[in-house]
């Protein structure tokens, strides 16, 4: 309007309702309590429960042979780690009741022939069952399907393998080192987008606009004042994960720190700006919170931390490319695991600007000083 | 014109083919304290949010504080209070935070800031609540915060919605002790209410119903210009008497108060006492009948509820 002195108090009008966000936040327990303890609990929860390779499945064996080859075949499998014996059947039928009543989830049979099957390799010498339910399971048992019989006596076996796999990066295939630096853009996910929808949308509900749109504060200073102190929630909540992350499971910082914060600021930033969007349609805090989580779900699906990407069908590739937190966990994945830096990955920065560019204009666009 | 705090003309605002707010004049003078009195849904809202420069009117001008409306609207906020009809400070701020707070937002010059902050904690009696938080204040002390809070920055127009109706009379007349003692200083307070003994209060009042001004005056120049006389009927059954009141053409309004009836009858009307009596006593019903000078409500039956008499049937 006039200058500089109209700056001043437009400053002055953003830092008032930056400080009594804090105040409000430091007195909401339990908003406080999810800044610290949701990533807390998440890298905890995630980190132990979340492993993809799986080990000590609880297997059954029915042994027909009873061959000194037989029980070597038993004995390679549990050395594997990836099945424990933990009951024996007298037949096939007795592992199918096994399985069936959920007392095991792989059913290794071996048929009397076992010998004569795995010297000819005609047929295959030995059957897995498993309990089909869970996709996961398929592929352990594929692999194990493949396991080579290190025996003297069978030629077949000491063929060398056709690849050889080395795993870069992650080599004993830990998958917290994996889920940990991803864990900081679904945790940012969920609390930015959240806090954001939640803080406007509750000043609405209790009333607080109505005496807001008659003073002289204007959106753009309402919806600056309270989005900074999230922006310093969010940085804090990476560092949490971090530095859990580091402590509990070894996750390395391969890339330099300031590329980590710079690429979790943009993506702080991307969410923020869907957060405001959401509150500008939600009209009490419930639809605020129903709204945040059904943005969630699909990134925590479709953003490649639980699904390998490339895996994934062409469709859900081109949505899971609209949300932030695919771009997010392949540049925080980057920086930590591979070293890369941020000015490498432009592909997955420029997404995130424009996310929020277009968010925060949606936002402003929409957001209406009226009571309505 | 500089004597008017608010003038408007032809003032009028349409959501979509609902007509809110049609086609109103008014003239308030500055310092005074001015009531919107009207019931539920009339306009008195949006022709304050009209005044505010929240909302466009269709048609029509408004001019406040010599500043025309809609389009001088950020300029005037700074010199606009508001306080509205629920509590709408923060309930998790103490009530210094919450005063210090409006400061800001009014960009009071620093230094200030802690002057005015305890000049209002002082004329509110906030004084000894000043470290508590706003959302465990009683309903009249909520009320005083929001008083200070809207007068902080010494607004020349202060907009009231609804203030008192969820205060105990002692605080509402405390409160409105507080607006006389503002209005002294030179504010000029616009009131919306639907509460008769605080629409007695305001200097000058305007009676709206259905979007239009109906009537409008001092509330003893209301009730002595009231288009109608009203009859004080005393009677050991006054339902029944109402009742037998309500079929006749030239009784535009009965009010049941307690044992007592006031019956609105058309003003030429001829020898209203002795006609009343005569219908009272064909249905068998002893009564003492007498006029009796109109009070506000009334007025405000007669001008809100003339005009559609099929309405005040229903409503009856």
């Amino acid at each position: 309007m006039k200058g500089w002195p109209a700056v001043l108090d437009s400053l002055r009008r953003i830092r008032a309702i930056a400080g009594k966000e804090v105040r409000q936040l430091l007195r909401d327990k339990l908003t406080f309590g999810m800044i610290v303890g949701v990533p807390l609990l998440q890298v905890i929860l995630f980190g132990y429960a979340i492993n993809t390779d799986v080990r000590h499945l609880r297997a059954g064996v029915a042994d027909l042979a009873q061959t000194q080859l037989s029980r070597d075949l038993v004995a390679e499998a549990e050395a594997s780690q990836v099945v424990d014996v933990v009951a024996a059947a007298p037949s096939a039928q007795g592992l199918e009741e096994l399985l069936k009543d959920g007392k095991i989830s792989v059913g290794i049979y071996i048929p009397p022939d076992f010998d004569r099957r795995a010297a000819t390799g005609s047929q295959p010498a030995a059957q897995l069952m498993i309990d089909g339910g869970d996709p996961t399971l398929f592929g352990v048992a594929q692999g194990l399907a493949q396991m080579p019989l290190v025996t003297r006596d069978v030629p077949q076996a000491s063929k060398a393998p056709l690849f050889e796999l080395r795993n870069y990066y992650n080599p004993e295939r830990r998958s917290a080192v994996d889920i940990v630096p991803a864990l900081i853009g679904v945790i940012l996910t969920l609390t930015m987008v959240l806090f954001t929808a939640v803080a406007i949308v509750r000043e609405r509900e209790r009333g607080n606009l109505e005496l807001l749109i008659t003073t002289p504060v204007s959106n753009f200073e309402l919806m600056v004042g309270k989005i900074w102190p999230y922006i310093l929630i969010g940085l804090i909540q990476v560092s949490i994960v971090l530095f859990l992350g580091w402590l509990l499971f070894s996750v390395p910082v391969a890339g330099s720190l300031l590329d980590l914060y710079l690429a979790a600021l943009l993506f702080i930033a991307a969410s923020l700006g869907l957060g405001l969007l959401i509150s500008t349609f939600a009209k009490t805090q419930f639809q605020a919170m129903q709204l945040t989580i059904f943005t969630f779900l699909p990134s925590i699906l479709l953003s490649g931390f639980m699904f390998p990407f490339d895996g994934m069908p062409k469709v859900a590739q081109w949505i899971g490319q609209l949300l932030p937190l695919t771009h997010f966990v392949r540049l925080v994945r980057g920086v930590l695991l591979r070293g890369a830096d941020l000015g490498g990955m432009w592909v997955d920065v420029w997404p995130l600007l424009v996310f929020f560019a277009l968010a925060m204009t949606l936002a402003v666009l929409k957001f209406h000083k009226r009571l309505d | 014109m500089a004597d008017y705090a608010i003038e408007t003309q032809g003032l009028t605002r349409r959501f979509g083919a609902f007509t809110a707010v049609d086609g109103v004049d008014l003239a308030i003078p500055r310092g005074r304290v001015y009531g919107f009195l009207g019931p539920n849904g009339a306009g008195k809202s949006t022709t304050i949010r009209m005044l505010c420069g929240l909302l466009e009117p269709s048609a029509g001008s408004a001019t406040v504080l010599g500043h025309e409306m809609p389009r001088d609207a950020e300029v005037l906020r700074r010199k606009l209070g508001y306080m509205t009809q629920n509590f709408s400070l923060y309930a998790d701020l103490t009530v210094r935070e919450n005063l210090e707070f409006m400061a800001e937002i009014f960009s009071l010059p620093r230094r200030a800031v802690r002057e005015r902050v305890r000049v209002a904690a002082e004329r509110y009696f906030l004084v000894d609540l000043l470290h508590q938080r706003a959302g465990t204040l009683s309903g009249g002390q909520k009320q005083r915060l929001a008083l200070a809070a809207a007068t902080l920055h010494a607004p020349e127009l202060l907009f009231l919605d609804e203030p008192t109706s969820a205060v105990d009379p002692q605080s509402r007349r405390d409160f409105w002790d507080c607006l006389f003692e503002l209005a002294a200083a030179g504010t000029t307070i616009l009131v919306s209410t639907h509460l008769m003994d605080e629409a007695e209060r305001c200097h000058g009042l305007a009676i709206i119903s259905r979007g239009k001004l109906v009537a409008e005056g001092t509330p003893k120049a209301l009730m002595e210009g009231i288009d109608a006389r009203v009859l004080e009927v005393e009677t050991p059954d006054p339902h029944k008497a109402s009742l037998a009141l309500r079929g006749e053409p030239y009784i535009k309004s009965v009010t049941q108060l307690g044992t007592r009836l006031h019956a609105l009858l058309k003003k030429d009307t001829p020898a209203p006492v002795k006609k009343l009596t005569e219908v009272l006593h064909r249905a068998g019903l002893e009564a003492q009948v007498q006029e009796t000078p109109a009070n506000l409500e009334d007025v405000f039956v007669a001008s809100t509820s003339f005009e559609g008499d099929e309405r005040v049937a229903r409503r009856a």
